[in-house]
């Protein structure tokens, strides 16, 4: 046993976790009738700008007023509790979605979700932020979004769609690269 | 580093899909939402979901094994209460899902996808059937050595692991990219499982170990 480094290395999820990982309950943290929820949606693309239809992504946050909620109820939703998180497998066209609600600010950032990616071809998973776009007066502040270089800011902030819809498209690789955290 | 870089060419899948740019590190770290995670309960799990041999009408086909280990972190205190979900091919290596094009045959009495949460030791018990090994395109003559999928969540969103438990003395580990993607040789062996007379049950099942560690996050610092 190496004393320096016990900890488990990552494999990839593979292409085969899809009958497996995701649930039906899984995207909609909230139901979508909800009066505050909100609908995210976007895809995970890969360098050449195609879609990557085995990625799983997962979101966690915390609730309206920023409290985060440690308790049961992210695998059955009893349709009133939050459990803040969400796990939705990408569809062919590389698609996924969450219904939830838009998070409260913790601490000194500005409000966001915690997005991670897991696919086939990625050995160990991305990290990232969503924020959002009605914020960009607190990003300013924000402890990432002050550290990301100006020209890859954008791609941290989904866009508005619509009346509480969001879209966050996830670029692993290429021009657009989303920025990834080193966590 | 004990894990796999992104970009590792001889897995293909890996050339299109890592990200090129350096990770950016927010100035104060990980942030309170990142360092806490979801929590579950085991009434959001179901009464059969840790033996995947009774998920059917019959029995799966294959050697009955018993897969169990403790969940760390990396100071060695046990993570109580925490999400364990596995996936695997059934024993004549396919898996039961719609993408899976290996001639095998499928099993119907294995779906080959299970869950637990750790007890109070951190510990985690699968009943299984041992996986078969299956091919893949990555190159000619591509075999995945035998393994079970191991999803795992920690106390802190960034310790979030996904990984695979391999079996002790497989013949593929030298020709398997994904395996042969952790850099270090020590780091590879650590996702071996130890074959285990104490956990075989006699007339039953033959056990296997295998403990998981996690650390502040599977991407940590170099
Ligand atoms: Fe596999």
């Amino acid at each position: 046993m190496n004393a320096a480094s016990p900890l488990t290395p990552s494999q990839t999820v593979g292409p085969f976790f899809g009958y497996a990982l995701p649930y039906d309950a899984g995207p909609e943290i909230v139901p979508a009738w909800r009066p505050d929820a909100i609908r995210v949606r976007g895809r995970v693309l890969d360098g050449a700008g195609e879609p990557v239809p085995d990625a799983l992504v997962e979101i966690w946050q915390p609730d309206e007023t920023g409290e985060v909620h440690r308790r049961p109820g992210g695998l059955v939703r009893d349709g009133n509790d939050f459990a803040g998180f969400g796990r939705c497998g990408t569809d062919p066209d590389g698609g996924y979605w969450f219904s939830t609600v838009k998070p409260g600010a913790t601490g000194d950032a500005a409000p966001y979700i915690a997005v991670l990616v897991f696919a086939r071809g990625l050995l160990k998973p991305v990290f990232t932020r969503l924020y959002f776009p009605e914020d960009d007066a607190a990003h300013a502040g924000d402890p990432l979004l002050g550290v990301v270089p100006a020209e890859r800011r954008a791609t941290l902030v989904a866009e508005r769609e619509g009346e509480r819809r969001y879209r966050f498209d996830i670029h692993l690789q290429g021009e657009r690269e989303t920025v990834f955290l080193g966590f | 580093m004990t894990h796999p870089p992104y970009l590792y060419p001889p897995y293909k899948s890996t050339v299109l899909r890592a990200p090129a740019q350096e990770p950016v590190m927010p100035k104060l770290g990980p942030d309170s939402v990142e360092l806490t995670a979801p929590v579950f309960g085991h009434q959001e799990l179901g009464r059969r979901d840790h033996d995947l041999t009774v998920q059917h009408s019959g029995e799966p086909l294959g050697e009955r094994i018993i897969v169990t280990g403790r969940l760390l972190d990396s100071a060695g205190r046990p993570v109580r209460d925490a999400l364990v979900e596995v996936w695997q091919a059934n024993a004549a290596g396919r898996y039961a899902h719609l993408g899976d094009i290996h001639p095998a045959p499928l099993d119907p009495n294995f779906t080959g996808a299970g869950r637990c949460l750790t007890d109070d030791d951190g510990r985690y018990r699968f009943v299984t059937i041992k996986p078969g090994a299956y091919p893949w395109g990555n190159h000619h003559n591509a075999w995945r050595p035998a393994h079970i999928h191991f999803s795992v969540f920690g106390t802190a969103f960034t310790q979030r692991l996904v990984t695979q438990m391999y079996f002790p003395g497989d013949p593929l580990f030298a020709f398997d990219p994904i395996f042969q993607s952790i850099p270090e040789q020590r780091d590879r062996e650590k996702l071996i499982s130890r074959f285990d007379m104490d956990t075989t049950v006699p007339e039953w099942a033959l056990g296997y170990q295998w403990d998981i560690v996690l650390g502040d996050t599977p991407v940590e610092a170099q």
